[in-house]
């Protein structure tokens, strides 16, 4: 599940010795000496060689950011993902939408293996996508139109081009909002896109449009006539969608792979009907700031060092019991792509937990990565857990939970001298008092 | 103990050998009870049986590793997930302190018994006392020699055997031995009046309510019972003695008990004893005023008291129906009203009328557990009533009372064994003091009339014998009987044999007794016959009826036997395979096996469908289910079977749950004509998911039918491990999908995309932490 270099205990090994040299000297920073989510070799597959150098520009811009990729044909007899149950790759560019068939040990199957085992995968779909590709799409979460040669045709967003009608070269600019997954600086040019459009469930929790179509859009053959209304069209088609899996594998389904080409990174836009013409698209900075998205350069959170201790002490107890002040900390940090930083929200709340939150409270950040608080445990004894369920958009899902138990008072636990009960203790004393003195008087008064 | 065997008036040699004769037939007694309960030791093996008695096993456990105070404290966080229990709190502490401190004496000198060992054994030696105890209160009814009978017979009965078998390490264990020792000490003390005993009465009283719930039985019984002499005008200083002190120290001791606590002062079930303390003061007072006063100044006096009393007694009764009423339940525990009203449970606490152990008996089981005593029981009572004594009274109650209990629960034929025993005791021994005494009598007349000394051994030790001797005695009787006799002698040992302090008229005995010699000694020889009956019938229910231990079955086939050890085989798969903090869901009081699990019960999950009993599950974080199936190899206490316990239960708090959905016309049937919320609920299909692989028809042996849907897969559970014998069955619930896959092309797709989004996203774990 994580990355295979970092899984081999060899490298854990090294990893531990660095962080325990190193952390007298480090103490003070604040990040800690994690490794980081993610390895750097990436498999990408194409369908025609030529792919390499129109798309180059994107390719380059992976490796400059230290990714090591590796460059196939999709029908390479040679390709693999896995050696028996290690993974050779951490994340999968498939690139060739065309292709029917893969070679090697490759297979819908084996890709959808290496989501579940928690690696990262680009897909890019265009128009005469294979039913491979678009079933893989589909596994994921993302339905492309059934029609084969179906476009996302939009007459009032398009570009500006050359040929005159061609309304399948739009201009989309309807991104997500969400920064941690486009990156903080906006994203000034529209992003050209052409090629095929699909929908997503809205029921469907894992996976969200990064850039829809405007409203205008729909989907069709573009030389046919439309006889009959699109199954897809306006916003609720998706050209760009992403997915987070459970285990946190991040997935990009594009309709478009045109849209990766250095053609289109290159060239400038200037949206039908618009007056201002931008330079250059929007697709390389859109793009490049989604791939460090799916390869975990960012958004990836990371809770070490869960502790929880009575207030005033600092070891962690086996039990606590009912009615004791206890307090919680958790430090939690965030994947900068070179460092691991301290998560800065408001945002985190722990549960204690047995069967509903009894207590749920809003862990307060200190800017050093730590979250805590302190609370009473309730006046209800069973087994609880500390439970933190964070999921946030475009953050990896963080789910702690720790079992504890709680216990009632114990025996010589509870006040031995309760002031109410003094008539009661007055009583008790005068009759056992009265009792001798009658028993004396009784015996003795002859 | 053994010397109290001795008649009191001893002094002669005969005396002094009929008490060391006494004694060690009494030692033979508590071997006999105690050998006759191996039987399940020697035949499997030295393991603590049932799922109790591992819990108390484990108790037991906890209390010698980290001592008394930390077992009172004990808060256990692996049962009854995820509630936890409060061990200390909820346990009756009597038989893990008993056997706790029986093992820490054996250490200590230096005898080094493993705890296991201690409890294996725990109830064959409180069996053994048990029986001691019973002689003793017999001997107090109706003299030693009906003790000693009542003795064997108790060694032996059945229904005490089935909850004191090695191994059986239960709450029963000790407390029948409480509960007989407590009613000896209260009749000895009602026949001595001695503090003394009333002390010991009030400590003994203590243990049993430290062992076993049944104490209320003992604070209902009591009271009744000097109700019934103060009633009867039986009023004594000795019976204020027997009485009086157990309620305030017995009282303030239950109170100590944590699981009783405030109970002791609370609960409807001890009321009844707060009141005849009441009556027994008011009338002790009177009895004294009457002393001091003048016949016409008393009449005036009661007159005053009277009229009085009336109206201050209407105020106390209102003020008492006014807090009872407030209660709920009316004050009583819901077992209790099920003892009254043996239909209370089945109509509102399905919960307590599930366990098959609350259940009436049926009437084989009554011939089954005490066997030859039901035909005994009733002459025993008439004995009791010739003549009528405070003690005699008191068994006789003591027969009546447990003979209605044990037709409410089949569970208190234990409390009706050890009764029917002393009666049947008190029967058999004056049958054959009738018998005996008849034929010395013939003897004696048919011999010339003149006064010889008379070895009258015979006639008093015959009886104690018990049926074991019979014959040999009976010789004895034929060669000694003629040749020496003393008129005086006889009388007083006639005497002796029966009450000892309540002398009779010996003419009219005498006349009673005088039986032809023929039929005496056929009815002797019919009595031994019976008696061997029933030892017979003992050491067959010993040995092949409650011997065996429930985590072991065996059966006897044409082909020989066949020993099924599939729990123990799953418990070791489940220790093998999960992790420390994992929770295993079962659904039937099976949670004690292994220490290092959290179980829960959850009777609702099981009745559910599949996806909603997914969802229950998860919510309480069970990773793995546990389903006994009996249907391969016709084990038929499985969970089919307990399942419309589950599903009544279920509906108590989940109001959804209708019992009527899951039965075809009233009938619980599991073949094709059963319901389809049947069909479909998580019991149904944990318990039969592959069945119809195992003989391609399903046919489930125990409910001898086939199954109604054969071919099913499960979305939500998986099948982790099934035992050889498919008795036992664990599944583990799937965690969610990674992906949730979109709905183009497969339509059949549809259904699970829209059901796995509901699922929420939690359980999945952070594969980087």
């Amino acid at each position: 599940m994580s990355a295979p270099p970092s899984s081999s205990p060899l490298v854990l090994l090294l990893v531990t010795l660095v962080t325990l040299i190193s952390y007298p000297f480090f103490a003070a920073a604040a990040s800690p000496s994690l490794p980081p989510p993610r390895g750097m070799k990436i498999l990408v597959l194409l369908d025609d060689i030529a792919v390499k150098s129109s798309h180059s520009l994107y390719f380059s811009s992976l490796s400059s950011r230290g990714y090591d990729l590796d460059f196939k044909l999709s029908d390479d007899p040679s390709a693999s993902l896995r050696h028996y149950s290690h993974y050779l790759y951490d994340g999968l560019v498939l690139f060739c939408p065309s292709t029917e068939r893969f070679g090697g040990s490759i297979d819908q199957a084996a890709i959808l293996d290496f989501v579940d085992s928690g690696h990262d995968l680009i897909i890019a779909a265009d128009v005469n996508a294979s039913d491979l590709i678009k079933e893989i799409a589909t596994e994921c979460g993302v339905d492309f139109d059934e029609d084969p040669s179906a476009m996302v045709v939009d007459h009032l967003s398009h570009a500006v081009s050359e040929y005159e009608g061609d309304h399948t070269l739009i201009v989309a600019n309807n991104f997500i909002q969400a920064d941690i997954i486009l990156g903080n600086k906006k994203i000034e040019a529209p992003v050209l896109f052409q090629g095929i459009g699909h929908s997503i469930n809205p029921a469907n929790s894992l996976v969200f449009k990064v850039l829809s179509a405007s409203p205008a859009a729909y989907s069709a053959n573009p030389n046919a006539k439309l006889s009959s209304p699109p199954s897809l069209s306006g916003s609720t088609i998706s050209l760009v969608s992403v997915m987070q899996a459970r285990n946190n594998a991040r997935v990009l389904i594009s309709g478009s792979l045109s849209m990766f080409s250095n053609r289109f990174f290159r060239s400038s836009v200037q949206q039908y009907g618009a007056t201002i013409r931008h330079q250059k698209a929007g697709n390389e900075q859109f793009l490049t700031e989604i791939s460090k998205w799916i390869f975990h350069e960012r958004g990836h959170l990371q809770a070490v060092n869960v502790r929880h201790n009575k207030a005033g002490e600092v070891d962690e107890p086996a039990m606590y019991r009912i009615n004791d002040d206890l307090e919680y900390s958790v430090e939690i940090y965030e994947w900068s792509g070179t460092s691991w930083e301290p998560y800065v929200a408001n945002d985190v709340q722990v549960q204690f937990y047995m069967m509903s939150p009894y207590v749920l409270k809003t862990l307060s950040a200190d800017k050093k990565g730590v979250f805590s608080t302190n609370f009473k445990v309730p006046d209800v004894y069973g087994v609880f857990q500390f439970k933190v369920e964070y999921q946030k958009l475009g953050y990896t899902g963080l789910s702690l939970s720790k079992q504890i138990p709680v216990r009632p008072f114990r025996h010589n636990e509870y006040e031995r001298f309760i002031p109410t009960a003094y008539p009661y203790y007055g009583a008790a004393f005068s009759m056992m008092a009265g009792f001798f003195l009658f028993t004396f008087v009784h015996l003795y008064n002859k | 103990m053994m010397t109290s065997g001795s008649p009191a008036a001893g002094g002669s040699l005969r005396h002094a050998f009929g008490g060391v004769l006494s004694f060690f037939i009494l030692v033979l007694i508590g071997v006999l009870a105690f050998s006759i309960r191996l039987f399940s030791v020697i035949k499997y093996e030295s393991v603590i049986h049932e799922f109790d008695p591992y819990f108390n096993y484990r108790v037991t456990q906890f209390l010698t590793k980290k001592g008394i105070y930390d077992f009172w404290n004990w808060f256990d966080d692996r049962t009854w997930y995820p509630l936890g229990r409060v061990i200390g709190g909820t346990v009756y502490p009597g038989l893990t302190l008993t056997a706790g401190t029986m093992w820490w004496l054996a250490n200590s000198l230096n005898i080094p018994l493993s705890v296991e060992t201690v409890c294996v054994f725990t109830a064959p030696i409180f069996s053994a006392f048990a029986s001691w105890a019973a002689y003793l209160l017999t001997k107090e009814v109706k003299g030693p020699g009906a003790g000693l009978t009542a003795a064997a017979l108790l060694a032996m009965v059945p229904s005490y055997i089935s909850r004191s078998v090695a191994g059986s390490y239960d709450n029963e264990a000790v407390a029948i031995f409480a509960l007989v020792n407590t009613f000896y000490l209260y009749v000895k003390t009602l026949n001595t009046g001695s503090l003394f005993y009333a002390t010991l009465n009030a400590i003994s009283y203590f243990y049993m309510v430290c062992s076993w719930g049944g104490y209320t039985f003992i604070i209902n019984l009591i009271p009744m019972h000097v109700l019934l002499c103060i009633v009867t005008g039986r009023y004594s200083s000795r019976l204020y003695i027997a009485y009086a002190p157990l309620v305030v120290l017995g009282t303030l001791l239950a109170a100590l008990v944590p699981v009783v606590g405030f109970n002791a002062v609370m609960t409807s079930e001890h009321f009844a004893s707060f009141l005849v303390f009441i009556i027994l003061h008011v009338v002790a007072l009177v009895h004294y005023i009457k002393g001091i006063l003048s016949p016409r100044m008393f009449k005036v006096a009661v007159t005053l008291v009277l009229s009085v009393g009336i109206v201050l007694c209407f105020a106390a009764v209102a003020i008492l129906i006014a807090v009872v009423a407030a209660s709920p339940t009316k004050g009583w525990s819901g077992r209790s009203l099920s003892l009254l009203d043996p239909t209370y449970a089945s109509k509102y606490i399905p919960i307590i009328a599930s366990v098959s152990e609350h259940q009436p008996p049926t009437w084989p089981s009554y011939f089954m557990d005490i066997n030859v005593l039901a035909f005994l029981v009733p002459a025993g009572i008439i004995a009791c009533f010739l003549p009528l004594s405070d003690a005699s009274s008191f068994a006789v109650l003591y027969i009546v009372t447990s003979v209605y209990f044990s037709g409410v629960m089949v569970r208190l034929m234990l409390v009706l064994a050890p009764a029917a025993c002393i009666m049947s005791g008190i029967a058999l021994s004056e049958a054959f003091g009738a018998l005996t005494g008849s034929i010395k009598f013939q003897l004696l007349a048919s011999s010339d009339p003149q006064d010889n000394a008379g070895d009258a051994t015979p006639v008093s030790v015959l009886p104690e014998n018990g049926k074991a001797k019979i014959d040999k005695a009976e010789e004895t009787t034929k060669e000694r009987g003629p040749s020496k006799k003393n008129k005086k002698k006889e009388k007083d040992v006639v005497e002796k044999a029966s009450v000892s302090h309540r002398p009779e008229n010996r003419r009219a005995e005498k006349k009673l007794r005088a039986l032809p010699i023929e039929s005496s000694v056929m009815g002797i020889l019919l009595l031994v016959l019976l008696g061997a009956f029933y030892v017979i019938h003992c050491v067959w229910a010993a040995a092949e009826a409650y011997s065996a231990p429930s985590i072991v079955l065996t059966s006897r086939t044409h082909d020989g036997l066949h020993v099924f050890d599939d729990f123990r085989e799953a418990y070791a798969w489940l220790s093998h395979n999960t992790e420390v903090d994992d929770k295993v869901a079962s659904c039937y009081r099976r949670q004690q096996y292994l220490e290092q699990h959290t179980y829960c019960n959850c009777w609702y999950a099981m009745s559910s469908p599949e996806k909603a009993a997914w969802e229950i599950f998860n919510s309480l974080d069970v990773k793995y289910v546990f389903v006994i199936f009996g249907g391969l190899v016709g084990y038929p206490s499985d969970d089919i079977n307990k399942f419309l316990w589950m599903v009544r239960i279920g509906g108590g708090v989940f109001p959804h749950i209708k019992e009527p959905d899951y039965l075809r016309d009233g009938n619980y049937r599991i073949d094709s004509m059963a319901t389809p919320t049947m069909l479909n609920s998580l019991m149904y299909k944990l318990s039969y998911y592959r069945f119809v692989e195992t003989d391609g028809k399903g046919f489930d042996r125990v409910r001898r039918t086939e199954i109604g849907k054969k071919n099913f897969k499960l979305t939500h559970f998986e099948e982790v491990f099934t035992t050889h014998h498919w008795m036992v069955r664990i599944y583990k619930l799937k965690t969610p999908r990674n992906r949730i896959r979109g709905k183009a092309k497969k339509s059949k797709s549809k259904a699970t995309t829209s059901s796995g989004s509901t699922i929420s996203p939690k359980t999945k774990k952070n594969p980087w932490q």
